[in-house]
């Protein structure tokens, strides 16, 4: 399979900026140094062929770029913790060395701090990838408005001393459900019609449930989600609306249908399924048992049944 | 990081209102202090001051050169601050604990955690 570059970049934006963010602890920096590597890799790599490990060849590439920012601008060193760090390696960072830190990223961005709409924003930026006229767009939203939002979400992040990780064991359901909710608005909002951020929920989905394997509720948000997902073709006919008891079943695309979801194959994971708030409102089609998870803020403000919504600024 | 902990009593009961106080029993009561004395001793706090109601307050402003004085504060009594802590803690969510041990957060009150901006 020929990897385009494209495919790299759009794989490996997230995990590398919070590889980043982890090491530099400021996003703009991370952002910055991240977008300058991406560059760079897009100059050099039709020339000299893609890496081994395209996402450690980035991570080295953008902490290099960052430390000479930083030592051209030693104002920012103070902001920093990357002073307190040893002289910085020319290797190339191996990708034992490479750690995995987007659950901290998702976890940092979903704080309960954090206004919902900042925290969906936050979470297409940096994991997704997109930028702020595509998300800005996706919420029907002017394109300042949405640059603002990221803006202070980000500054808050770092002023009101927002943790950089997964939070500790008696705090992860209640952070959980707020990371669920996130992933599952942003797939509801591409449900009425804006496909891109479907996918952009989905990829997050697969993201948490493979960094995340014995949380039962994370793959049943995922099995829903591919579930709803399947029959997106079957949903419009004519601009209308068709109820899922007059769909024409042969458009149901069997393909994305979850039949590799863990859910299904593991009894242990079939327990809790998704949150209450994440559940369609026909459960006569869905393959689950009973829904058993908390309530969330969401419960009331959409459902994948329900009309395109538009979110508040 | 520094944290300043505003206690915004809300409705619950304090002994300053002996009725409202009343409503609660003697375990309760005992209870609200233990809770205040425990926090008052965690690691990393500053204790506060409690503060009187905002009917007892002064409000004193400048203009062009003189002192204008207002009885009371322009808040709604149940936002006003009725206390306050300093909270020195590693992030927010070490602060947000504390905050939520606080008595008046779970008897109708809320407690606002603004970060210090050290100069």
């Amino acid at each position: 399979m020929v990897t385009t570059l494209e495919q790299v970049f759009r794989d490996q934006w997230g995990r590398v900026l919070a590889a980043l963010i982890g090491f530099l602890g400021d996003f703009d920096l991370a952002e910055e140094a991240a977008q300058e590597a991406f560059a760079i890799a897009a100059a050099r790599w039709p020339r000299d062929g893609i890496p081994d490990n395209p996402g450690a060849w980035l991570v080295t590439t953008a902490r290099n770029r960052a430390i000479d920012r930083i030592r051209r601008d030693r104002t920012l060193a103070t902001k920093t913790r990357m002073l307190q760090v040893a002289e910085p390696d020319e290797a190339i960072v191996t990708p034992t060395t490479f750690p995995d830190e987007r659950l901290e990223l998702i976890f940092t961005c979903c704080h309960p701090a954090l206004a919902v709409d900042a925290q969906v924003a936050l979470v297409l930026r940096t994991l997704g990838g997109l930028t702020t006229v595509q998300i800005a767009r996706a919420f029907l939203v002017p394109e300042a408005t949405m640059a603002q939002r990221l803006v202070r979400a980000k500054r808050k992040i770092k002023a009101a001393g927002i943790p950089f990780r997964v939070p500790p064991q008696h705090l992860l359901p209640e952070r959980l459900v707020t990371v669920l909710a996130v992933v599952y608005l942003i797939f509801n909002e591409g449900y009425g019609g804006r496909g891109e951020l479907a996918v952009e929920a989905l990829l997050l989905g697969r993201a948490l449930a493979e960094l995340m394997p014995s949380e039962p509720e994370v793959h049943g948000l995922l099995a829903m989600m591919l579930l709803l997902d399947a029959r997106r073709d079957a949903r419009f006919r004519d601009d209308e609306i068709v109820l899922l008891a007059e769909q024409d079943r042969s458009l149901w695309d069997e393909a994305r249908s979850p039949t590799d979801v863990p859910c299904w194959t593991e009894p242990s994971l079939c327990t809790a399924v998704a949150p209450t708030s994440c559940r369609p409102r026909s459960r006569a089609c869905m393959p689950m048992s009973r829904a058993t998870g908390p309530r969330s803020r969401l419960s009331t403000a959409s459902s994948p049944a329900s009309p395109r919504r538009r979110s508040s600024s | 990081m520094k944290y300043l902990l505003l206690i915004h009593q809300g409705d619950s009961p304090t002994p300053r209102s002996p009725e409202a106080w009343a409503t609660l029993s003697e375990d309760e009561q005992k209870g609200v202090f233990a809770d205040y004395q425990a926090i008052n001793q965690t690691p990393g706090v500053t204790p506060g001051l409690g503060l009187d109601v905002p009917e007892m307050a002064t409000t004193v402003r400048v203009q062009d050169g003189k002192t204008l004085t207002t009885d009371g504060p322009f808040v709604e009594l149940k936002e006003a601050v009725g206390g306050y802590l300093l909270f020195e803690a590693d992030d927010l969510d070490a602060a947000i604990e504390l905050a939520a041990r606080i008595p008046a957060a779970r008897l109708g009150g809320a407690i606002e955690v603004r970060p210090v901006v050290e100069w």
